[in-house]
């Protein structure tokens, strides 16, 4: 992480890489009321929203489809001008300052591409390096570092139409630290991975963050990637914040459930054991829930010592019903 | 390296179209039989009416050759970048080209720039000599013309861009802009003088299709290399170009802020 003297020096020293305050995004939006009317109607997509975030934190952002997460995203980058509020983002103001804050911030669309679609990856790294002026042996060793990492090598010279999602994605996370970026944002940046693509991924978010300082805001819908990236969590509902906290935290005030998936060697009545409750059975297979906090090990131990248990799996609570539970609202909302 | 992402797009630009080989041996074969066709027609009608629009025949012949030259790198028939940046801001792509530091219509423009270099050099040169090598042509032998012309021919590129632009940016509020993108393109074909010299045009038509944009694309490179600006007359065309350019290129960045605003709500 090297910051530019002349910059380090015209900011105050601050450990909160990104702060809102109140920040709210209105959004007119115009409907076909007759044959020439239209009716005017405000949306609400961001409604006063508050927090901070320390450098080096790794913090996820969830909420459902159309909860204002990527208004929120939008309006981090600049892009998006608030309707109300205040934005600092390494101590600058992101609307006023885009230019200049662009080169600080790295922004990963999972289901956008950041990349030239018929030049080989090398080429659109080539063009980030000018894009953002990063200097020759600083570029060369993040771009050696991630290829490494990313195992963007066999990748390096394929255009990136021919590249696979997954490869893609790699591609895309590298093209966003070139820079060596303080504040990175990920929106969905696993979404439609298989799952060794998605372990990579993880592994590399943890490594930057550990090893660079970078601050990570994470939006996505897979429960995993916030297990194994977040301690912190901001869950946005509606456009307002409805809890900020750790993950821990958020299944007990959701009372969310995991599901064992178990295989047996026939079909059985439904089972009944301690901890856990038989939500649903297909014949040799049944699906038992039990808490999120609870381990699944003593279950498994139990099932396996009373049935013919052939295969397994743990299947985690989608971020959806961890929310719709919390608020007790249908969470089947698009 | 101030500049260098806008000259590295650039080349970049060039590349890309060079690596389609076949696709451009087809199009200076089909230049070329156009070239031909329209030069025999326009024979016949400079025999019959000799001086019309005020050129004399071998200069309505290299008219109809510089014509050819240009078409694509004017991208008077389409293919250039706006279909690309069209479906960028339709399928909402266009965020991700927004928060970027660097300005969105110096990146398409310098895009655009090296597919014209490409094209000019790719598709201009070939049918241009075949019909030097066919027909008695009116080509300048002083190479101030022809560095003249060549100033033209980027000044003209660039008020072809600034148009396409603006038909890009209209996706932004139309779901299908197919519609804005023929009428500009049909206007374009007769307007640059295409067709034939707007020179030929007489009263009101010829004084407003030179008047308009289009013109900068064909019709004015065409005359500055034909001589038909005496002294300052040429430097004064290049003028009426670059007032166009700068007055649609504003226009296009205009327009890009009040976009800029709306490309947020698709996708939120």
């Amino acid at each position: 992480m090297t910051v530019p003297v002349s910059e380090a020096a015209t900011e105050a020293v601050t450990d909160t890489v990104i702060e809102l305050d109140g920040v709210e995004k209105v959004f007119d939006v115009r409907r076909k009321a007759g044959p020439l009317r239209r009716l005017r109607t405000q949306v609400r997509a961001v409604d006063g929203i508050s927090f901070t975030v320390p450098r080096g934190e790794i913090v996820g952002y969830i909420g459902p489809n159309g909860a204002g997460k990527s208004t929120t995203i939008k309006m981090l980058t600049g892009i998006l001008n608030p309707s109300g509020g205040r934005i600092r983002i390494c101590g600058l103001d992101p609307t006023r300052d885009r230019t200049r804050l662009a080169r600080r911030i790295g922004v990963v669309f999972g289901q956008r591409t950041t990349l030239w679609w018929d030049l080989p990856l090398r080429d659109s790294y080539e063009l980030v390096r000018r894009m953002y002026r990063i200097d020759d042996a600083r570029y060369a060793a993040n771009l050696a570092a991630c290829v490494e990492l990313l195992d963007l090598g066999p990748l390096l010279e394929v255009p990136v139409r021919q590249l696979s999602l997954g490869q893609r994605m790699r591609g895309d996370i590298a093209a966003a630290l070139l820079h060596d970026p303080e504040v990175l944002y990920l929106d969905e940046p696993t979404i439609g991975l298989d799952v060794i693509s998605k372990t990579r991924v993880r592994d590399f978010l943890r490594r930057v963050n550990a090893e660079r300082g970078t601050t990570v805001l994470l939006t996505t819908h897979d429960l995993t990637d916030i297990e194994q990236l977040c301690r912190r969590v901001m869950v946005i509902d509606h456009g307002r914040l409805m809890y900020d906290g750790d993950l821990g935290g958020l299944h007990a005030v959701g009372d969310s459930e995991r599901t064992l998936v178990a295989d047996f060697a026939r079909e059985l009545p439904p089972v009944e054991i301690e901890g856990a409750r038989c939500v649903k059975v297909d014949g040799p297979r049944q699906w038992l829930a039990f808490p999120a906090q609870a381990s699944a090990a003593p279950l498994v131990a139990a099932v396996a010592a009373h049935y013919p248990l052939v295969d397994l799996s743990v299947r985690e609570p989608a971020i959806e019903d961890v929310i719709a539970r919390m608020y007790g609202e249908d969470a089947d909302r698009t | 390296m101030r500049g260098g992402f806008y000259a590295a797009v650039a080349v970049r630009g060039f590349r890309r179209y060079a690596t389609y080989r076949t696709a451009t041996l087809a199009g200076v074969f089909t230049n070329t039989v156009f070239g031909f066709i329209i030069a025999y027609s326009y024979e016949a009608l400079w025999g019959q009416r000799p001086h019309l629009g005020g050129y004399t025949e071998a200069q309505a012949l290299t008219y109809v050759w510089i014509g050819q030259a240009l078409l694509q790198t004017m991208a008077l028939m389409a293919g250039g970048f706006e279909e690309e940046l069209a479906e960028r801001i339709r399928s909402g792509d266009i965020a991700v080209d927004l928060y970027r530091p660097a300005d969105l219509q110096g990146w398409w423009l310098s895009a655009d720039l090296g597919r014209a270099c490409f094209h000019l050099l790719g598709r201009g040169v070939a049918p241009m000599v075949c019909g030097a090598l066919v027909f008695e042509l009116a080509l300048p032998t002083n190479p101030v013309t022809w560095l003249l012309f060549l100033v033209s021919v980027t000044l003209g590129v660039v008020v072809s861009f600034a148009i396409r632009f603006l038909v890009a940016l209209s996706s932004f509020w139309l779901l299908d802009g197919a519609g804005v993108s023929q009428v500009v393109f049909l206007a374009g074909l007769f307007f640059s003088g295409m067709l034939l010299p707007l020179t030929v045009f007489p009263g009101w038509l010829g004084v407003l299709a030179r008047a308009l944009p289009w013109s900068a694309m064909l019709q004015v490179p065409a005359d500055v290399l034909l001589g038909r600006h005496e002294g300052t007359g040429a430097l004064l065309a290049l003028a009426f170009q670059a007032g166009w350019a700068a007055a649609l290129l504003l226009t296009g960045r205009a327009l890009q802020a009040v976009a800029a605003r709306r490309v947020v709500v698709q996708g939120g």
